[in-house]
């Protein structure tokens, strides 16, 4: 118990707010991937999973789908992309309703921390564990055979708008966490959301071969454009429109939700 | 000099109607240890809520070190150490990145961070298990981590809440140890907690709180005083006998026996002494007690003191017609002789 160590703390340094922003945003990031790192069932999620999907879809049920030109492994990885990306997006609501469900939140709450921190955290360690994702994908996509049709900067740009989009969404599983109880009523919750969104979409099936009454749903929602924007930029096509389109859901998104999300923090106070 | 901690008539309402705190006053002096002192739903842990800026009170003001916990309650967040009964630290971190992490976002420098961490698991013994993960600490390792990592950013003040609640005896004593040095090094302490015994043990002053009031203030001294130091048990054999043993033991006691079905209980000034007088008197009126036992007094005996009904959650209470003595008098109220739905070892078992 040294007045020595009190010197390195600095409350109410001029200009140091934002500094502090960013730097307990980090303090949090860092902590939750620690999380990642130690729980198998995350781990599972992030690193197992899409390995099993790109599997499954490319032996089992690939050679049922009716591609109108092209490889399915071609069509299938821009896919998976997305749709592993958004399947890792509960991690932020099954993690913030542990949190909060274990007490922490509360004594976050107390520390002279960013109140900005503990959702920024989540979010930032989602993004972190997403790149770590799409190069695992990138991998094991080559290894059954995907091939990029373009050229590695497209290839790229397309992993970053996938990533944009990932943390977009990250703020929407946000606020489902924030609303639930407790972390299982968080994964109850996102499943009936997740499921519609990533299957009935162009992720693994030609949308003009599903129902018509279904194709007006599965061409336009956001997974689909995403998958479509990828496959433009990854295996050449029209590609400007698509761009656009998912440009403006990934905005659309982060603009809505984050402030949903901010507000609902606010008000749970347990 | 000014109060360390000051809570001003504080009053909240929760959705659904609960009244948790009716306007709750207290101030504790500096470099002392503050006891809020009241069972389950009493609303000590909302108390604290208020005091560490986690929730608005509807009405009222709380201050620590003289700044207001609403509308200061940035620069008030850097002034006070929490630690709980819940242990609220996260188990899949080891120990010291637990330490680390609260000093950082308490804005400690890396470097100074990792020493404040190394330092603190030195001091409540957990050196050797700083690079376990929490899963593996047993209950009172997670209060002393937790306790640790309160005291990270060197507070003046700190905020127990419950600390010992659920814990081994000698953890518990253990806790008591720890919060004796950081007073003597000047640490302001409120504590909240459901043994009138650790209050006793730790506490200066206590307030004792029920229905969200304050219906008693006071040192422990003056609390036990007006409640009799020892509380001597007898069983009889039958009613009757108990009525009779009543009668006989009533000179010797402080107020009347309290009789529920074949045990009876007398708070006493001097415990052996009273146990021989009690011996005797039984004796000479022909009574062979059961049982016959002394012990210190419990919660529940401040409360039946002070209110005339025993502690019980707040679920069970919450239509408790008696409840109106929230006048915050130094005076016990005494309304023996009425029935308590209590079983004869309630108080035992809640210690």
């Amino acid at each position: 118990m040294t007045a020595g160590v009190l010197a390195g703390r600095r409350p109410g340094a001029p200009g140091g707010r934002l500094r502090w922003v960013v730097q307990d945003a980090l303090t949090m990031t860092g902590r939750n991937l620690i999380h990642y790192v130690r729980i198998p069932g995350s781990l599972f999620f992030s690193g197992i999973q899409p390995i099993m999907f790109v599997l499954l879809f490319r032996y089992v049920f690939g050679g049922a789908i009716k591609l109108h030109g092209g490889s399915y492994a071609n069509y299938l990885i821009p896919g998976i992309f997305v749709q592993t990306v958004t399947f890792g997006a509960v991690a932020t609501s099954i993690g913030l309703a542990e949190d909060l469900q274990k007490g922490l939140v509360e004594r976050f709450r107390a520390l002279p921390m960013a109140r900005s921190a503990l959702l920024a955290g989540r979010t930032l360690a989602d993004l972190v564990r997403n790149v770590f994702v799409v190069v695992l994908i990138t991998g094991v996509g080559y290894a059954v055979g995907f091939r990029v049709q373009t050229n590695a900067g497209a290839f790229i740009a397309g992993l970053l708008l996938i990533l944009l989009f990932a943390f977009a969404l990250s703020w929407g599983f946000a606020v489902i966490g924030l609303s639930a109880p407790d972390s299982e009523t968080a994964q109850v919750m996102s499943f009936p959301i997740l499921f519609p969104l990533t299957f009935a979409s162009s992720a693994f099936v030609p949308v003009q071969d599903m129902p018509g009454w279904l194709q007006g749903f599965a061409a336009h929602q956001p997974i689909s454009v995403e998958v479509g924007m990828a496959r433009s930029l990854m295996l050449g096509g029209p590609t400007a429109s698509d761009l656009w389109q998912a440009l403006a859901w990934s905005f659309g998104l982060l603009l809505v939700l984050v402030p949903l999300a901010v507000s609902r923090f606010r008000h749970r106070t347990t | 000099m000014p109060p360390a901690i000051e809570a001003d008539e504080l009053a909240i309402t929760f959705k659904g109607g609960v009244r948790a705190l009716d306007g709750v006053s207290f101030a504790v002096e500096p470099g002392s240890v503050f006891g809020l002192l009241g069972p389950n739903g009493a609303g000590k842990t909302t108390v604290v809520r208020i005091l560490t800026t986690v929730l608005l009170p509807d009405t009222g003001r709380g201050r620590v070190l003289g700044h207001d916990v609403v509308a200061e309650a940035g620069l008030v967040r850097t002034l006070f150490g929490l630690a709980g009964q819940y242990a609220a630290v996260d188990e899949t971190l080891t120990g010291r990145e637990n330490l680390r992490m609260v000093a950082r976002l308490n804005h400690l420098r890396r470097a100074d961070a990792a020493r404040r961490a190394d330092d603190l698991l030195e001091r409540f013994g957990l050196g050797q298990a700083g690079d376990r993960t929490l899963k593996t600490y047993s209950g009172g390792m997670r209060r002393r981590l937790d306790l640790a990592a309160a005291l990270v950013a060197e507070p003046g003040v700190l905020f127990l809440d419950e600390p010992t609640t659920g814990l081994d005896p000698q953890s518990r004593i253990d806790l008591w140890g720890v919060i004796d040095e950081l007073v003597t090094e000047g640490t302001t302490v409120l504590l909240t907690t459901q043994y009138l015994e650790e209050a006793d043990r730790l506490a200066r002053k206590v307030a004792v709180v029920d229905h969200g009031r304050v219906i008693s203030q006071g040192t422990p001294t003056e609390l036990k005083a007006a409640l009799g130091a020892t509380v001597l048990e007898v069983g009889l054999a039958d009613e009757a006998a108990a009525r009779r043993a009543a009668e006989a033991l009533a000179p010797l006691g402080r107020g009347m026996p309290h009789l529920d079905g074949k045990q009876l209980e007398l708070p006493v000034d001097e415990g052996p002494r009273a146990a021989v007088a009690a011996l005797r008197a039984l004796d000479q009126a022909g009574l062979e007690p059961a049982r016959f036992a002394l012990r210190e007094p419990s919660l529940d005996d401040v409360f039946l003191a002070l209110t005339g009904r025993a502690a019980e959650d707040r679920a069970g209470a919450d239509g408790f017609p008696g409840n109106g003595t929230g006048d915050g008098t130094q005076t016990a109220r005494r309304r023996r002789g009425r029935t308590r739905d209590r079983s004869g070892d309630g108080a035992a078992v809640r210690r």
